[in-house]
């Protein structure tokens, strides 16, 4: 997105008068993702600022508790990305954490958390643009869906 | 029956097969069963098998007041074998290491039954798990008590019909329904303790630092708890439903296990503890695994 210009989606604004924009937690790999997100950084590509970065060494280290953890502490979506297939530094980190998530998103959805705010991702170390595409899409989305209400009416 | 597996219990202790016996003696309650350990042959006659024997006695063979002390025979049901074929393929014991006695089993009590003193078998008594049960003559044994029992002819999936209608309804109505349930749990852990896959010498709970789960009875800490038990078994739950019958607040953790269970049924082919020699399908992995929800 061009400097100055108005993030699309819903008003900003939550009942209470609050302003509110997404909390975006993004847990990625060492060697593909977050060299691709630098890439994306040292070729100034400008994507949405509300996702925070997480690294860690490989998709195979993203323990599923990390995702409902980052819920816990109030985010509204979460981006989990890392080498694509094939492409593993540990040779196979992400084959599995492919059968991991693939079956962790369905123990999210059965529990009634809306699977649009899980993003799963394949971003190499030269997809710069892919990365900046990828945040701007999923923060978008998240502005649509709106704040993650279910941990905050825990409190209730 | 009983007879039988006391004389087998007898013999194995006298020539010295196994150092210990472990198998279901009469409970305190007239008509409940509960865990005894046997280590002489004069103890054989406590010995019972009846549909009251409900406990999964696999639990306590990565115990470490069981290991170490010589072979361990042990009484198991269709169920509990296959919670052992878990352990076996994890490398927690080797079969040599266990005498099976093989119970062949037309199914046990509901905990509803147990508690309402209702000690006749039948398709109103009967624990949900053994409605859907393929294995009633255990897998593999070393000696089988009673006669090899057909399978159960196919019929109502008592888990089918809750998972879908659950499904049916929105992600809003869902977390409202585990919220409500997830509610009352009070982390008393008694699933973890009841469970045979749940071995772990040091669980995630009870890592502090840093805090993954809260300790607390908050739905913060029970919703991270029972999912991340629910993950941590899937594709190695067997169903042997001994959590949800440990639940002191009837939380339908069978519910989780199934929905998991049914998944990795139908997205790696791979159904938990029916043969030892397969890798877990959450320890291996296939080049082609499907990944159409990634992006």
């Amino acid at each position: 997105m061009s400097e100055g210009e108005e993030v699309k989606g819903s008003p900003n604004v939550v009942s209470g008068g609050q302003s509110w924009e997404p909390k975006i937690t993004a847990f990625v790999c060492n060697w593909c993702t977050y060299a691709g997100a630098d890439l994306a950084g040292t070729s100034r590509l400008r994507y949405r600022p509300q996702v925070r970065v997480i690294k860690l060494p490989c998709t195979g280290r993203i323990d599923p508790l990390f995702i409902l953890k980052a819920f816990e502490r109030g985010a509204d979506g979460i981006l989990v990305s890392g080498c694509h297939p094939g492409d593993c530094h540990y040779t196979s980190g992400n084959y599995h954490a492919r059968r991991r998530f693939a079956t962790f998103r369905k123990l999210l959805e059965f529990l009634g958390i809306d699977l649009r705010r899980v993003q799963f991702s394949w971003v190499s170390a030269a997809e710069g643009g892919k990365w900046a595409q990828l945040v701007d899409e999923v923060t978008q989305r998240i502005w649509e869906l709106g704040p993650f209400e279910g941990y905050r009416r825990l409190d209730d | 029956m009983s007879q039988e597996l006391q004389e087998k219990a007898k013999e194995l202790l006298e020539k010295g097969e196994v150092e210990q016996i472990i198998g279901y003696g009469p409970g305190t309650r007239p008509g409940t069963a509960r865990p005894v350990f046997l280590t002489l042959p004069e103890e054989s006659p406590c010995l019972i098998w009846t549909p009251a024997c409900v406990h999964n006695l696999v639990v306590y063979l990565t115990r470490k007041e069981t290991r170490g002390r010589g072979k361990v025979a042990i009484t198991a049901k269709g169920c509990d074998v296959r919670a052992l074929f878990v352990l076996i393929q994890e490398k927690q014991l080797r079969r040599e290491d266990v005498y099976v006695i093989g119970l062949s089993c037309q199914g046990v009590l509901s905990k509803e039954a147990l508690a309402g003193g209702r000690w006749e078998l039948s398709e109103e008594t009967m624990a949900d798990k053994c409605k859907i049960c393929q294995v009633r003559t255990p897998l593999e044994y070393d000696f089988l008590v009673g006669e090899k029992v057909e399978p159960r002819p196919a019929g109502v999936d008592p888990y089918a019909a809750r998972i879908e209608e659950l499904e049916s309804r929105s992600s809003e109505e869902r977390w409202e329904f585990w919220r409500r349930e997830l509610s009352r749990c009070i982390k008393c852990y008694a699933c973890r303790q009841a469970c045979p896959l749940c071995y772990c010498r040091r669980c995630i709970t009870e890592k502090s630092v840093p805090q993954w789960i809260d300790k607390s009875a908050h739905l913060r800490g029970n919703l991270a708890w029972n999912l991340i038990r629910a993950f941590h078994l899937a594709g190695r739950c067997v169903g042997c439903g001994e959590c949800e019958r440990a639940c002191p607040v009837n939380i339908p953790l069978m519910l989780l296990n199934q929905k998991m269970s049914r998944e990795v049924a139908a997205q790696f082919g791979y159904v938990a503890g029916m043969d030892y020699t397969v890798e877990p399908a959450l320890a291996s992995f296939d080049p082609q695994d499907r990944q159409d929800f990634i992006h």
